[in-house]
């Protein structure tokens, strides 16, 4: 009997143990994500007894906490709010905290594993716990010229460092004052949130990281002519027929280049001046030979289909599954039902500038304490390498060539050499009918030892409906933003 | 060496004739029961500190009403020690200390519960859980008492049996039994008064699995074919483990119990593999368990709720749900509030979490006393539980032996049937927390556990081996 009550007695233990092991991790190691979970309402009211930490922009708070008289004892508020809404997000009494705020509530609010040992201190000490103060990459000077730039379009702005990910600018519009939704007053404040979701230009989204997602039209062809290097089977100047129509495979729908006619003159055309040009009949014929499977395969290694976290979540933009021959040849051209972030596109063009390795887009740059010593410093992080260098090199020319010579003039900067994708992408509305173009610039600059990366989203047309196009409405911006930071 | 009741010990002289007369003993000091008053002492003075902390922490003054209800408590586990040290002196003096320290660590956490709901008299639920403690540990000192020797228990094998099916049958009975949050598992006379009986049937059963296996267990051990290097009982010997298959079944699918099954089931199959030593028996029944659990997770909505709630918390759709995840998912955002060294008692808001005082009491004390006290909290148990499996390794009869296991295993599996719930180990069900949580019929179960263990560790010393196996 005493044998097998030996063995019981194991597995007694071992019970237990699974018990110390799920309280640890929950407790310990999970504790953070726990924490920072938009539903927990702990961290929320746990947030109203502590002087919640300030985010910083070049070591200037962008947001910041003034004690209060009322029962929430610290008011929220917010410097140049609509300009940093979609960094800062917004911090209501009443609900989920959102952007940095949200993301970050754990360090602001101080109950952070990692400032364990200072809310320990705090305990011996007695003194008033405060949150830690959170940094945030963005350049103030590109996040002005990147607001001023957009102008009055619906769209949205990123500018990042291609080395790191890091983001230095991070602009939509529409955009709103967090200081409204930051209000003592419940009620008040609930009024103007639910305008705001009423409010059909969205201004409480982010386009960078998502809403209604955009086909990438024109700037997808990077992806598509990647995936054609990346094969082996085709260089920059590898020829497709050049006609002026072209008839979808198994279909009677013809597919013309913008603006129609022949991709410049000749019976056939480079990939290299398809790209420059802009033109889709070649990316069709293209897509079609390389098939679904390459191209949605190096989508995904450029960050497609998957979620990325700046740490806000960036939706998935989508190369969808599963595409017969006339589905892949419209989608080359980003078109069909390829959606994308800017953040995304952004992606694309940062790894093309960084020899060909993705960087995860981030807006954290470090934690610091109450004493100002770091808690967490952020590493950048690589999501891994999409293509070649020699592929980076040979997408790298062709998009400097379509600024200086091409389709993406208006991005050009006098003595820096620029890169640059323009996307000009149709959009059929749920009548059927066709809805206002959505336009694109993605580029980098300088083209040697690139130090920005930017994409420019324009929604709606911007206010042209179907007569706008990406290098006469996106591109200037992309321009004035990288003038302004390259001139700092 | 036998004693009569009297504490008269019959020396048999060498040559085997009959004692000349007997010989007083001699008056040992007691050592066991003296570490006992010390350690209680100890417990009740950190119950005490608990309720005061509670008192700071979330009302901001001190309250003395409730510290002298808790003194109460103390002077009643007093009492026990002071019955003991005449009627099992030797019992070991472990379990009563811890026991009374998680009743008492239990009581602050709901008396801190009622403080955040503002629940005060005989509507707080700390009040409620006093009345029974002292109602639980009144049962104890009465079984110490009328227990004198466990091997009583034997005789009423069968009679245990039936007293557990009855208990077990009761909240199925029209007019008698209550349904509360989906479990038909309560009995209750309006509002007021609710017990659940299933807990004291589990000491009924675990009586009864002592007596059957003790006295079948040749049977069940020796025949049977050899398959795959083990031995598998003969199917006419199957009956017993169907009977307990059925009955834990029965108990998913009509009182929609998981955790009770579970409990009864997982008890019955270690004093099996105990008894018998058969590993085959094990395997053959847990294969049972789990084919049944598979088949209700299937068909039973309930149990496949739970299944998809452990699986995918803390997906949107499953949190929002009715009868959703949204208190697991409280639990683990009220553990990780309280991090390493917990919000401190009083200073959390383990009142954010679906039912704090009861199913949810280990999130809460997680909440304000953190993984440092959780880990305390669980040190506790495995120490109660090698108390108990103590009396399994040293007792001379099987029947002691095998009565000592199966309740310190009912507790041990309890704590992390529901504990492993709370923590995602394994699908929540409802138990309670042995000891800790708010109720009544559990409080009473576990302290006649604990009686029944002492009366079982005071026979173990009192006995010196004179064989060694």
């Amino acid at each position: 009997m005493n044998r097998e009550l030996k063995r019981v007695s194991t597995f007694v233990l071992l019970l237990f143990l699974a018990l110390f092991v799920s309280t640890t991790v929950i407790q310990a190691v999970q504790a953070d994500t726990l924490n920072a979970d938009s539903r927990n309402t702990r961290t929320l009211y746990e947030s109203y007894k502590v002087e919640r930490g300030p985010i910083l922009v070049a070591g200037t708070p962008i947001a910041s906490s003034a004690p209060s008289d009322d029962e929430y004892k610290w008011q929220r508020s917010y410097t140049n709010g609509p300009l940093y809404a979609p960094v800062t997000g917004f911090f209501p009494v009443n609900g989920e905290p959102t952007g940095i705020e949200g993301s970050f509530n754990d360090y602001l609010s101080g109950t952070a594993n990692s400032q364990f040992l200072s809310s320990l201190e705090r305990i011996f000490t007695g003194q008033k716990p405060k949150g830690a103060a959170v940094e945030v990459s963005i350049d103030p000077v590109a996040q002005q010229a990147a607001w001023d730039a957009l102008g009055d379009f619906t769209g949205a702005v990123v500018l990042t460092e291609p080395a790191t990910g890091r983001i230095l600018a991070l602009v939509s519009k529409p955009s709103f004052d967090p200081n409204s939704l930051a209000g003592h007053d419940t009620d008040a404040v609930d009024v103007t949130y639910d305008a705001l979701v009423a409010d059909p230009a969205d201004p409480l989204i982010d386009r960078n990281r998502g809403g209604d997602l955009n086909p990438p039209g024109s700037t997808f062809k990077l992806v598509v002519a990647a995936a054609a290097f990346e094969s082996g089977k085709y260089t920059p100047e590898s020829t497709f027929p050049n006609p002026s129509e072209y008839q979808l495979p198994g279909s009677s729908s013809v597919v013309i280049n913008s603006g129609g006619g022949t991709c410049g003159p000749g019976a056939t055309v480079s990939i290299a001046d398809a790209v420059r040009l802009s033109c889709n009949i070649p990316m069709a014929e293209l897509g079609v030979e390389l098939g679904d499977k390459a191209i949605r395969e190096q989508a995904e290694k450029f960050g497609f289909n998957v979620e990325h976290h700046i740490p806000m979540t960036v939706e998935k933009s989508i190369y969808p599954a599963l595409l017969d021959d006339a589905q892949t040849a419209l989608s080359a051209f980003g078109q069909y039902e390829v959606r994308a972030t800017p953040i995304q596109i952004a992606m694309v063009s940062a790894a093309i500038a960084n020899d060909g390795i993705v960087m995860e887009p981030s807006l954290a740059d470090q934690v610091t304490g109450t004493d100002l010593a770091v808690v967490k410093s952020f590493e950048p992080q690589e999501f891994g390498r999409a293509i070649s260098s020699e592929t980076a090199d040979a997408l790298k020319k062709m998009m400097v060539a379509d600024v200086d010579d091409g389709a993406a003039s208006n991005a050009r900067i006098d003595g820096v050499s620029v890169g640059g994708k323009t996307g000009t992408a149709e959009n059929i509305g749920a009548d059927g009918e066709e809805d206002p173009y959505t336009l694109w610039f993605t580029g980098f600059a300088p083209a040697e030892d690139t130090k920005y990366a930017i994409t420019v989203l324009i929604e709606d047309g911007g206010g042209m409906g179907t007569d706008g196009y990406g290098n006469l409405l996106a591109a200037p911006v992309a321009q004035k933003v990288l003038e302004a930071v390259l001139n700092k | 060496m036998p004693t009569d009741q009297t504490g008269v010990v019959q020396s048999p002289t060498p040559n085997g004739s009959p004692p000349t007369g007997p010989i007083r003993r001699i008056r040992l000091p007691q050592k066991m029961r003296n570490l006992e008053l010390a350690l209680l002492i100890f417990a009740c003075a950190l119950n005490a500190v608990a309720v005061v902390l509670v008192q700071f922490g979330a009302l901001g003054h001190l309250d003395l009403t409730l510290v002298f209800l808790g003194a109460v408590l103390s002077a009643l586990v007093v009492a026990l020690h002071i019955v003991m040290r005449f009627v099992a002196r030797e019992a070991d003096p472990f379990l009563l200390p811890i026991a009374t320290l998680l009743n008492g660590l239990g009581i602050a956490m709901i008396y801190r519960i009622d403080i955040a709901d503002g629940h005060d008299g005989w509507d707080s639920a700390a009040v409620r859980q006093i009345a029974w403690s002292a109602i639980a540990i009144l049962s104890a000192i009465a079984v110490m008492l009328v227990i004198r020797n466990h091997r009583v228990l034997f005789r009423y094998t069968y009679i245990a049996g039936f007293v557990a099916v009855v208990l077990l049958l009761l909240p199925l009975l029209p007019g008698l039994g209550k349904e509360i949050n989906g479990a038909r598992v309560w009995i209750g006379i309006g509002d007021v008064l609710t017990f659940q009986p299933g807990e004291i049937a589990k000491i009924a059963l675990a009586v009864f699995f002592a007596g059957y296996l003790v006295r079948n267990r040749d049977s069940l051990s020796m025949v049977g074919h050899r398959f795959l290097g083990m031995r598998f009982p003969r199917a006419r010997d199957l009956g017993p483990l169907l009977v307990v298959w059925a009955l834990s079944m029965s108990v998913i699918v009509f009182q929609r119990d998981l955790g009770t099954a579970l409990l009864y089931f997982g008890m019955f199959l270690v004093m099996l593999y105990v008894a018998t030593g058969r590993l085959s028996w094990v395997l053959l029944g847990l294969s049972m368990f789990l084919g049944g659990a598979f088949v209700a997770s299937r068909t039973l909505d309930y149990v496949n709720g739970r299944f998809n709630n452990w699986l995918d918390a803390f997906n949107p759709a499953v949190y929002g749900a009715d009868g959703g995840s949204y208190q697991l998912v409280q639990g683990l955002f009220g553990l990780a509030h309280g991090g390493l060294i917990g919000t401190g008692l009083g200073q959390g808001r383990p009142d954010l979490t679906p039912v704090p005082q009861s199913d949810y009491i280990i999130a809460s004390l997680g909440e304000e006393l953190g993984l440092a006290g959780l880990f305390a909290i669980f040190a506790l148990y495995l120490l109660y539980v090698s108390r108990g499996f103590r009396v399994g390794f040293a007792g001379q009869d099987d029947f002691g032996k095998l009565l000592g296991v199966g309740l310190s295993f009912v507790i041990a599996l309890q704590c992390f049937i529901v504990i492993g719930g709370v923590t995602r180990v394994i699908p929540l069900t409802g138990l309670t927390t042995p000891f800790l949580a708010a109720g009544g019929s559990s409080l009473i179960a576990n302290w006649i556990i604990t009686a029944i263990l002492l009366r079982l560790s005071d026979t173990v010393r009192n006995q010196p081996r004179l064989v060694v196996d």
